[in-house]
């Protein structure tokens, strides 16, 4: 059986998660087995609509203890739960939570784990497993040796297929939970701001921009977008932007649809952080910027001029689309 | 109180990524190597801020790999910490690592281990998890920032569109990312101590690892990019909607 971790916050399913379900849900067919869902605590969705993205059932495991996150009490109730349901494969996505618990699992259930894979597995001879490595410079294939797999899926890199005209059935899972050792106090969530590694498009400054108060041209064509919002390293070290906002080697590693790189040059620690976007454009006023190279379109010019007219052009576009 | 830092070789950021023996391996040759920068600037530099803050403060560098490791190491302890293990065995896995640093660990009970949020080689961002789960401590990812007074760690780490504020009683273990610290270059007095720093290799425990590496393979190169003139936005705007579907 394939498990797919369901995760979840603000009592909502995250949109990573729905990704691992089809991912999941892809894999057992591929496998010949079922996929199943699996649920810690509670959510405000209905579980049983899961099934439109034809997973068979989803276990739920509700417990106090669970209501906030705690890795080590979260890594031991999957791990019980994985074995008590006899899962043979495991899904995660690789998204802020599920990285820190697939690791976790893995280690209690000595279970083979490859983080971030972009593609489903190569099951024709053994169990093999395309992840991207050195920050999206290359793939790695890698083999899993173990009875039970786990696989964190990378955001992105997998688009959610629902419609299925099934619901799913939803079974209470008991299975004892332990206390945890972290005591959470405070949420400081930036309000209403699309989260970037979850972001279909992000649109991303550089020092080309001059100055935190010119931030508003980029802003406005983020909105217009629906975009994420991220800048460079000498930005976020400069304190333009919070450093949450920084792309790149050291910073947030990102691999949305679309990279709008506005006024960055394009130093290899930066394109580290953004290669796997499916499309990248690039604005900047130096034409020998070595982010072009790297780059599906470009405006050579000025992100002053170029931004409100981009922004512009966009919404006459969804106007007449 | 006692703190673990976990140090990973890694490529040096601008290294040229090719592989040899058929894409099975990472091609080596004329690659400068550097402590992952993860390892370094956030997870060393903040274990040193707190041994500035209270010097009875002892930290432990730890590596999994061979000999050739041992200047990576030495570079660690020029920039601080007391002392170095490294234990002498391939790094196969995630896995392997850290049930490796976790047989030391046991031994020697950490109030802190710290980690980089993840390589820059493999990206596996999984042996904090993996050795918390191993020694059965409290597993903090992804900090952002990390203070301590006596046994209580307040630290600050990333969620999906903000952060969250946690208390934890030590031990835990943390893995650390921008906003932890603030890199340092490390100095003359730093690098001549580290010379004479104690740096102990262990054998390695009975491990085997879970995964392998098949092969590698390069991403196809981009077909070259599609110049608009500033005048055409609106031609911009048609070939993200039409051709790249991405808008």
């Amino acid at each position: 059986m394939v498990l797919v971790y369901i995760d979840h916050q603000d009592n909502q399913i995250k949109k990573s998660s729905l990704e691992a379900v089809t991912y999941g849900v892809a894999l057992a067919k591929q496998l010949g087995t079922e996929a199943h869902g699996l649920l810690l605590g509670t959510v405000n969705d209905d579980l049983a609509v899961l099934g439109a993205y034809e997973l068979k059932n989803v276990y739920q495991i509700n417990d106090a203890a669970l209501s906030s996150f705690d890795a080590q009490v979260f890594v031991k109730t999957i791990a019980a739960a994985a074995t008590k349901v006899g899962a043979t494969t495991i899904v995660f996505s690789h998204n802020q939570t599920g990285k820190a618990l697939c690791a976790g699992v893995s280690a209690l259930l000595k279970a083979g784990l490859v983080t971030g894979a972009i593609a489903l597995p190569n099951t024709s001879a053994g169990f093999v497993v395309k992840k991207s490595v050195f920050s999206g410079k290359a793939f790695a294939n890698v083999s899993i040796q173990t009875t039970i797999k786990i696989i964190s899926l990378s955001p992105n890199s997998f688009h959610t297929a629902s419609g299925a005209a099934a619901t799913a059935s939803i079974t209470p899972l008991d299975i004892p939970v332990s206390t945890g050792h972290v005591k959470i106090t405070a949420v400081n969530k930036t309000s209403g701001e699309i989260s970037l590694t979850e972001a279909d498009i992000v649109v991303s400054g550089g020092r080309g921009l001059k100055g935190p108060e010119n931030w508003g041209i980029l802003l406005d064509l983020a909105k217009e977008l629906g975009a994420a919002t991220a800048c460079s390293r000498p930005v976020g070290d400069a304190h333009w932007r919070p450093h949450h906002e920084h792309v790149g080697q050291t910073g947030v590693q990102v691999a949305p649809n679309l990279y709008i790189a506005i006024g960055i040059s394009g130093a290899i620690q930066h394109l580290a952080g953004v290669n796997r976007s499916k499309t990248i454009v690039v604005i900047n006023k130096d034409p020998e910027a070595p982010f072009f190279k790297a780059a599906d379109y470009g405006i050579v010019g000025d992100a002053f001029e170029v931004l409100p007219k981009l922004t512009d052009a966009i919404k006459k576009m969804k106007a007449t689309a | 109180m006692k703190i673990l830092v976990c140090i990973s070789k890694t490529p040096d950021t601008t290294a040229k990524i090719a592989f040899t023996d058929g894409a099975k391996k990472f091609d080596e040759s004329g690659v400068q190597w550097i402590i992952n920068p993860y390892d370094e600037w956030y997870a060393l530099v903040r274990a040193i801020e707190l041994k500035e803050k209270d010097p009875a403060t002892i930290i432990h560098l730890i590596t999994v790999g061979g000999s050739d490791a041992e200047p990576i190491i030495r570079k660690a302890l020029a920039l601080g910490g007391d002392e170095a293990i490294r234990i002498n065995t391939d790094s196969a896995d995630s896995f392997s690592i850290a049930a490796q640093i976790a047989a030391v660990a046991n031994t020697e009970k950490y109030d802190l281990i710290f980690t980089g949020k993840e390589t820059i080689d493999y990206n596996g961002a999984s042996i904090g998890g993996m050795l918390a789960a191993l020694i059965d401590a409290p597993y903090i990812p992804l900090a952002t920032a990390f203070n301590i007074e006596g046994t209580t760690a307040t630290i600050t780490r990333e969620i999906e569109g903000g952060e969250e504020v946690v208390n934890v009683n030590n031990p835990v273990v943390v893995s650390c990312q921008k906003g932890v610290a603030e890199q340092r270059i490390p100095n003359m007095r730093g690098i001549m101590a580290a010379r004479t720093k104690p740096l102990k290799v262990v054998e390695p425990a009975a491990v085997e690892a879970l995964t392998s590496i098949e092969s590698f393979e390069l991403p196809a190169p981009k077909a070259g990019v599609k110049l608009v003139s500033p005048d055409n936005i609106d031609e911009l705007v048609r070939l993200l909607h039409e051709e790249a579907k991405a808008i």
